[in-house]
């Protein structure tokens, strides 16, 4: 074992190979505001589509004539539902969700028709100029409801043929509940809400399609998943893959908020029906309605536990809210079951979680999937249990803390490192920061910040932890692939590795680390990592935590081939066999091992290939008076299986304890009756650097069995135990319940 | 639209005069989010970014007649002194690169209830120089704003400056939002002790429909402090004091619930504000600093 707090070189790495803090490409461009992002994106002739959608969050439409928006000049096409070329609905799981809608709209924002001109302000006027007329009908806004199977129906008929509003039920039994109930001295439990959380991505959705003289579309689109857009691409335009081909442009930010498709059928339509390059590019506000949204959730957690602190069982029901399409909504309420009995050894459960329709925005895929809500709701009640027993909630972590070997709810044995108790207990030996009065004080050190609201009135400092454990990798019987083209030749007499996948760039680094592995792998110093696209075989998506282990074991597979074929061609310096032999080049499959899907019945299952650990302990200072929160430091600890490029990891683990921050304290889309009240940066909040403490981070790399050079996903576990660790710092401050999050200064303060 | 680029003051006030709807922009931070999102499109927009003299400041005697865009950067950098209130107040708009342009000409302009120099200009006591092709005048700030968005300027008229007075005593600015950075006031209080007239006076931001003054509070204060000899002594306030104050400034309010905050928050967070702010400066008065030790009476 390996400890790093520091992210400085490594000794004995290769230079700027695996686990060396190589810079990534275009960190310098970006920060000079160089880099092309899919928004900067220009062809010569192009036009610009723009998207009328629904103002309600349900409705027939009864009438809708483009004929004003035609005339409009510098206009060249207006399309509706009538122009989709191929299937008319879309869908990354379920083929739910329709092009353009026909004749009813289920949520706000919902597309309704394209329009393309000559400037972006004429596309956008004419959008107003689209006469439609909508029939209002009942918006099913509550997700209770919805369960219950009360109030109206969101789809009339289900395309995965099953009835009501109900998109999945996850249930799991594990063990006795009844001998776990007679065995319980102690129950604690709570109830815990969690709102809607936005990717908040900052570059939003945008993306450029090009008419081919074949017939085809070329798409530059940024996107977590090109092959999977070519999927349903392809479905929506009734053309073969050969004929859509995509292309990775900049990507800003993505968080999940990209696996479901946005601009990608639209632009292609509009090109291939003008037969012009047509650019999309959504503005803030159109953004919050292009892309789901994290599920907000309630759950209901019920822990018992025998006197001297050990869990019996656990009890808990998950209702996901997944808006009006499925989108992935079926996995993440899955994942959000799988652990709902959180990084600890509990020998009994009863889960059940569902997933429903309702009127509201979409929700999918976002940056730990469904295990934020429920680490959320068992990290909530694991401090309630805590003072139930009278034991310090550090302790009772402890005492029941997963290890290698723990069988999980669904049946599945821990296997690979599970060093749950060793990060908390890290956690717990680092010193804690300063009081206020002892710090060097600077606007952003208390409550309030910049803002001058207190100077240390009412200022009480509260301390919380949490540890969440999630599956890295798609889980539940998914044949994961992942391919990787490696070409090694001279350029000017020196040797070049060209490394070619389709894997989605979205910030975390994966086109530094390809090159990387392939230093280390073939020992060049020079390589060049091709642009991502669809020439190439599918790589999967970046999302799960699992880029970097599925794409970089493809990278390091095809390399090995070269290495192979090289030694095939004899002995000699690999400049002279390359100039003797000619380029050398391999394709390479990377498969992880088979999961299983859990069955209905009682969810067991082998699920999953691996699991990934982090804890948070969070300091938090709070103006009791005026409900204003300072985190002070949210150190955290994290076992990474391997840094392969630590500085990354840094990277990675900073802005996934921001983005569990945000979500404790302020980031909510806050919908009322179906509709978005703040669609824009002007209220949807998102941590400042006066909101963000230091993140000590002390990183483990205990090697994952499986993996390529042992690593493990780091990107979303960060994510889950950083809004619990807040949230149970703030109840100890204030001795509130604060059941949900995120917490508002009105839940603290002022409430009467 | 026309884009009307006036190389001078006297030029900017005949288009403004031809022009009457036409909108004036300076910094551009308010008024082009709502171009860009085609919320608002008005026939001319009227750029004041030639006209130097609107960037400048002079510091009299009694007041300083503050530029209408002269940037906040500039404010809570070198007028500290003479206008803490707003200094502070300053220091909360936004962002850096957003207070590199944005300017009290602008806040004064449109308006906003939750315009963060409104609070501190009705308690540090000012007065708008508004002037047009017909002449010049003075409007002060308690008249100056008429409605939500709305003010006292005729519709020929543009703001060439503020007349603030020089602080003769402690001012606070504090503003309550749900982050701790570059966020839209919930709601906000300024407070400005004036010893050499014996008067406080106060301002309130985001808890009603236009920026307002607590003045039953400040008489109430005012008439105690005078009573006991307070100015005189400077002795501690009694808890029962601020605790008055306070109220009185959070029965000024006249607040909503929105997505920043409810009602009753705002109500709440006011009083906090008022008696915290009257803490540290009545104890920046008698000359023991804001550090928040001697303020616990108060505080």
């Amino acid at each position: 074992m390996t400890t790093a707090t520091d992210t400085g070189q490594r000794a004995g790495a290769a230079h700027d190979g695996v686990g060396a803090d190589a810079l990534r490409p275009d960190g310098a461009l970006k920060v000079e505001g160089a880099f092309a992002y899919a928004s900067d994106l220009r062809w010569e002739g192009m036009v610009w589509g723009a998207t009328l959608r629904s103002p309600h969050p349900s409705a027939r439409i009864v009438r809708l004539d483009t004929a004003r928006a035609l005339k409009l000049p510098g206009v060249v096409a207006v399309l509706t539902h009538e122009d989709v070329p191929g299937h008319p609905r879309y869908g990354m799981k379920v083929a739910d969700q329709p092009v353009l809608a026909a004749d009813r709209v289920r949520y706000q924002g919902e597309p309704v028709a394209l329009v393309a001109a000559d400037h972006p302000e004429t596309a956008r006027r004419a959008l107003r100029l689209i006469d439609i007329e909508y029939e209002e009908l009942p918006a099913l806004t509550d997700p209770e409801q919805a369960v219950e199977g009360a109030g109206p129906v969101v789809h009339e008929e289900r395309v995965d043929g099953q009835d009501g509003n109900v998109v999945r039920h996850v249930r799991i039994r594990h063990g006795d509940m009844e001998e776990a109930r007679r065995l319980a001295d102690v129950v604690a439990e709570g109830v815990y809400e969690v709102g809607m959380q936005d990717q908040a991505f900052l570059g939003p959705e945008a993306g450029l399609a090009i008419p081919g003289e074949d017939g085809g579309v070329d798409v530059f689109v940024s996107t977590q998943w090109l092959h999977d857009d070519q999927h349903q691409m392809c479905a929506a335009l009734g053309l073969p893959p050969d004929k859509v081909r995509l292309t990775l442009s900049g990507v800003g930010g993505a968080f999940g908020g990209r696996e479901d498709v946005s601009v990608q059928i639209h632009a292609a339509m509009l090109a291939l029906h003008t037969g012009r390059p047509v650019k999309m590019s959504y503005n803030r506000e159109e953004s919050f309605f292009g892309h789901v949204h994290r599920h907000p959730a309630k759950m209901w957690f019920e822990h018992g536990a025998t006197r001297d602190g050990k869990i019996v069982y656990v009890k808990a029901r998950l209702l996901f809210d997944g808006g009006a399409y499925t989108s992935t909504s079926q996995v993440v309420i899955a994942n959000g079951s799988y652990f709902a009995a959180g990084a600890y050894e509990v020998p009994h459960a009863e889960i059940d979680g569902f997933s429903v329709f309702t009127n509201n925005p979409p929700c999918g895929a976002m940056r730990g999937f469904g295990a934020v809500q429920s680490c959320y709701g068992v990290e909530s009640n694991l401090d309630n249990l805590a003072r139930k027993l009278g034991i310090d909630p550090l302790e009772l972590r402890l005492r029941n803390a997963m290890t290698t070997g723990t069988v999980l709810p669904t049946g599945q044995a821990v296997d690979g490192p599970a060093p749950a108790a060793e990060l908390l207990r890290r956690l717990h030996a680092r010193p804690l920061p300063p009081e206020p009065e002892a710090r060097v004080s600077g606007a952003f050190s208390l409550p309030g910040g910049l803002n001058n609201t207190t100077h240390g009135e009412s200022v009480r400092r509260g301390i919380g932890y949490a540890i969440g454990v999630k599956a890295i990798g798609f889980s539940g019987g998914v044949d994961d692939r992942s391919i990787a083209r490696v070409r090694l030749s001279l350029t000017g007499g020196e040797p070049v590795a060209e490394i070619h996948t389709a894997a989605a760039e979205c910030g975390q680094g994966i086109v530094t680390v390809q090159a990387q592995i392939a230093r280390t792998e073939l020992g060049v110093e020079r390589v060049v990592v091709l642009p991502a696209d669809t020439q190439v075989g599918d790589a999967g998506s970046s999302s799960a935590s699992r880029i970097t282990w599925m794409s970089g074991g493809a990278v390091q597979g095809a390399c090995k081939a070269v290495r192979e074929k090289l030694t095939a061609l004899g002995e000699g310096l690999l400049a002279d066999l390359l100039a003797e032999h000619g380029p050398v080049e391999a394709e390479y499959e990377y498969k992880h091992r088979r999961t299983h899907p859990i069955d209905a019945e009682r969810g067991q299952g082998d699920a999953h290939i691996a699991f990934a650990f982090a804890a948070h302990r969070a300091v938090v200072e709070v103006d009791t008076e005026l409900g204003l929160v300072k985190v002070v430091e949210l150190a955290t600890a994290q076992d990474v299986g391997k840094a392969m490029n630590p500085l990354a990891v840094a990277g990675q683990i900073e802005g996934g304890s921001a983005q569990g921050l945000g979500l404790a304290v302020m980031e909510e889309l806050q919908v009322a009756e179906g509709r978005v009240r703040n669609p824009s940066f002007t209220d949807y909040l998102i941590p400042t650097i006066a909101d963000m403490p230091a993140v000590p981070i002390d990183l483990l790399e205990l090697p994952h069995p499986d993996s390529p050079y042992g690593l493990n996903g780091v990107g979303e576990p960060p994510t889950l135990s950083s809004t619990p660790a807040i949230a149970n710092a703030l109840r100890d401050a204030t001795g509130l319940e604060l059941a949900r999050v995120p917490v508002r200064p009105d839940d603290i303060a002022g409430r009467g | 639209m026309d884009f009307l680029r006036p190389a001078g003051w006297e030029e900017a006030l005949a288009a403004k005069a031809e022009h009457p709807a036409a909108v004036p922009i300076a910094g551009g931070t308010d008024l082009m989010v709502e171009i860009n999102f085609d919320h608002r499109r008005p026939d001319h927009l009227l750029d004041l970014s030639r006209i130097d003299e609107l960037e400048e400041w002079e510091v009299g005697e009694t007041h300083v007649r503050l530029g209408a865009s002269v940037p906040y950067t500039r404010i809570l950098e070198q007028l500290r002194t003479e206008l803490p209130g707003l200094a502070l107040a300053s220091h909360t708009v936004a962002s850096p690169q957003i207070r590199n342009r944005g300017s009290v000409g602008g806040n004064l302009g449109t308006a906003s209830p939750a315009g963060d120099a409104h609070p501190a200009l009705l308690a540090a006591g000012a007065e708008v120089e508004v002037a047009s092709v017909r002449g010049t005048r003075r409007i002060p700030i308690d008249d100056f704003y008429t409605g939500v968005k709305r003010n006292a300027l005729a519709p020929d008229e543009l703001i060439r400056a503020v007349h603030v007075k020089k602080a003769a005593g402690p001012q606070q600015f504090s503003k309550v939002g749900t982050r701790n950075a570059m966020v839209i006031a919930v709601c906000a209080f300024g407070l400005a002790l004036h010893p050499d007239s014996r008067t406080v006076r106060t301002g309130i931001g985001s808890a009603a429909p236009t920026p307002v003054r607590a003045r039953e509070a400040e008489e109430f204060l005012a008439g105690a402090l005078a009573e006991g000899g307070f100015w005189d002594s400077g002795r501690t306030i009694a808890p029962s004091v601020c605790t008055r104050f306070a109220e009185l400034a959070a029965g000024a309010c006249d607040p909503i619930d929105d997505v920043r905050g409810t009602a009753k928050y705002r109500r709440h967070a006011v009083a906090v504000l008022a008696r915290r702010t009257l803490g540290w400066t009545w104890d920046a008065y008698r000359g023991r600093g804001a550090n928040g030790k001697g303020t616990e009476r108060c505080a």
